[in-house]
């Protein structure tokens, strides 16, 4: 169901946002890159410290049982907002950078062969580039990539040749965070177990703005991170298969993961223990569940009907700007503009914007081989979450003219 | 002029502004007029790559004296550049080696030296320090 959003008493759960930058309100518009954290988030970390810090699942004191309860329960509660099947198939790991990492290091290490194809695309981010880089080369595994049109979508029309008999594995993301184009991931991971490969997602850019069902995608592996998400840096989900992850050898070795140790045989906990070694960020894990509590109370629906018509303006008024160049046109979208504007230094456009308070992202966004397609250094990148205003996009557009008139 | 000297001189230019654009207008008038560097010197080798703009930058000796010329694909970081080489141009390799830039903080841009901005400046002053090193060790 979507509702409108009230926008003052959601501001108001948000303390950073109430601030001045160089002299003027704070216009934070770089939330693909980090979203703002609401009060229950804050004061969730914060009461897990006061009051029931404690090592878990070890313990069999009180605070242990408590902390132990609060930390499972946000993986009941990424259970069920991913809908997997089961709450073991939800890993705990630092982000998604980490999430890929593992499965590379795991899953990659113990199935790739020499000549085996890895399919990626043109918009991934380092972080799911070089991860399959680093076991590709180990194995001698090759790595194939889907183009993309002028528009900043797949080239759909060369999916066929690119997935082959030899394709063991397609890293794809669900939402460009450079572009903000929304993949049609489900064709291409229907696809892609036709060829009998598996698929991975990363979902960092999709987790906050869409309904994701793993069940319904029947991707092998979803990858997102807790701080886009309105939760606390150093939380990552690693989701994936059941039957794939028991299959996996453990990423790190250490406590916790573990179910007997001898010097002689070690055998490994179950899952997901198996992959969570060492005392894992439990405080941040507590508080992430605050966020996925905040984020269903608004609903998704909401929030991405609310992000979308800060688009649509901001869209618009950008339209209006003489020689603006936009990067990323597809018709499915999240809130991201990613745009240039005559031959300016996006570093030029993003210091100019600082010093009026308004808060972009400028540069190449981790995705250069993206800006090598667009034969450009990188681009300005404006990304909504759901406590931007209307009134914040026509700050950012007035800003936007008083750069375009100091460099012009 | 001693390095100081041209440091002081910069700083009583910027007393003239009141507010960041007319700061900001100066900086980016300073980087579209200066030609920086010859052509031929604006190559992959003398590149200084910044996260996000890109400096090149060139060392010569003469008569005993460093003279640097530089440029940015940015036009804020080629003012900045700019500045950084009216100050250290001209100076023996001892006298660069040793220069504190206090200017750039006096005059409020000391955003643009943290690592963080990764616009390339930091690193520009570290080779041009570099270079003044390399000089002064051929000098002996």
């Amino acid at each position: 169901m979507t509702v409108e959003i009230n926008i003052e008493s959601l501001r108001a759960q948000f303390p950073i946002l109430h601030q001045q930058v160089n002299g003027r309100p704070l216009v934070y518009l770089d939330n693909a890159a980090t979203t703002q954290k609401p009060l229950a988030v804050i004061q969730s970390l914060d009461n897990y410290y006061r009051s029931y810090n404690a090592n878990i699942h070890r313990g069999a004191h009180h605070l242990a049982h408590i902390a132990t309860e609060a930390f499972e329960l946000t993986r009941k509660k990424i259970h069920a907002l991913v809908n997997s099947k089961y709450e073991h198939e939800i890993i705990f790991t630092a982000g998604t950078t980490d999430s890929i990492n593992l499965v590379a290091q795991t899953w990659g290490r113990k199935n790739l062969k020499a000549g085996d194809e890895i399919l990626l695309s043109v918009l991934e981010h380092h972080s799911n580039i070089v991860p399959w880089q680093l076991i590709a080369e180990e194995k001698g595994a090759v790595i194939k990539v889907i183009p993309i049109t002028e528009s900043g979508e797949w080239d759909m029309a060369q999916i066929d040749s690119l997935l082959t008999d030899r394709t063991k594995l397609v890293a794809v993301n669900h939402v460009s965070n450079a572009l903000g184009t929304i993949n049609p991931i489900k064709k291409l991971i229907d696809a892609a177990h036709a060829k009998g490969a598996v698929v991975l997602i990363d979902g960092a850019q999709a987790i906050s703005h869409l309904e994701v069902d793993v069940q319904a995608l029947d991707c092998d592996f979803y990858c997102f991170s807790g701080h886009k998400m309105y939760g606390p840096t150093g939380t990552g989900i690693l989701y994936g298969k059941e039957s794939i992850l028991n299959d996996m050898p453990p990423y790190r070795g250490g406590g916790e993961m573990i179910k007997t140790v001898t010097f002689e045989k070690t055998t490994y906990n179950e899952l997901p223990h198996k992959f969570e070694a060492g005392t894992p960020n439990i405080g941040d894990f507590i508080a992430l569940g605050a966020a996925v509590d905040f984020m269903n109370d608004l609903g998704l629906s909401s929030m991405r009907s609310h992000e979308d018509e800060l688009l649509r303006i901001a869209t618009d008024s950008l339209s209006e700007i003489d020689g603006i160049r936009f990067y990323g046109t597809a018709s499915h979208k999240t809130g991201v503009i990613s745009f240039g504007i005559k031959d300016f230094h996006p570093y030029d456009i993003g210091t100019l914007l600082d010093k009026q308070g308004v808060a972009v992202r400028t540069g190449h966004h981790c995705t250069q081989p993206l800006w090598d397609w667009y034969g450009v250094q990188g681009s300005v990148r404006a990304s909504f979450a759901v406590y931007n205003t209307e009134e914040e996009v026509h700050h950012f557009i007035k800003a936007l003219h008083k750069c375009v008139q100091l460099l012009g | 002029m001693t390095i100081e000297e041209r440091q002081q001189e910069i700083i009583s230019e910027f007393q003239m502004f009141t507010d960041w654009m007319e700061k900001y207008e100066y900086i980016i008038e300073l980087g579209k007029d200066l030609p920086l560097i010859d052509a031929q010197y604006k190559v992959d080798d003398n590149l200084i790559r910044g996260c996000q703009s890109r400096v090149w930058l060139h060392a010569e000796m003469a008569d005993g004296k460093i003279n640097f010329t530089a440029d940015s694909d940015a036009i804020i970081t080629k003012g900045l550049v700019a500045l950084v080489v009216r100050v250290l141009s001209h100076a023996t390799p001892a006298a660069i080696a040793e220069a504190d830039l206090f200017f750039v903080k006096e005059i409020g841009l000391n955003e643009h030296l943290s690592p963080t901005r990764s616009n390339g400046l930091a690193s520009m002053i570290k080779q041009m320090k570099i270079y003044a090193l390399a000089f002064a060790s051929r000098q002996l």
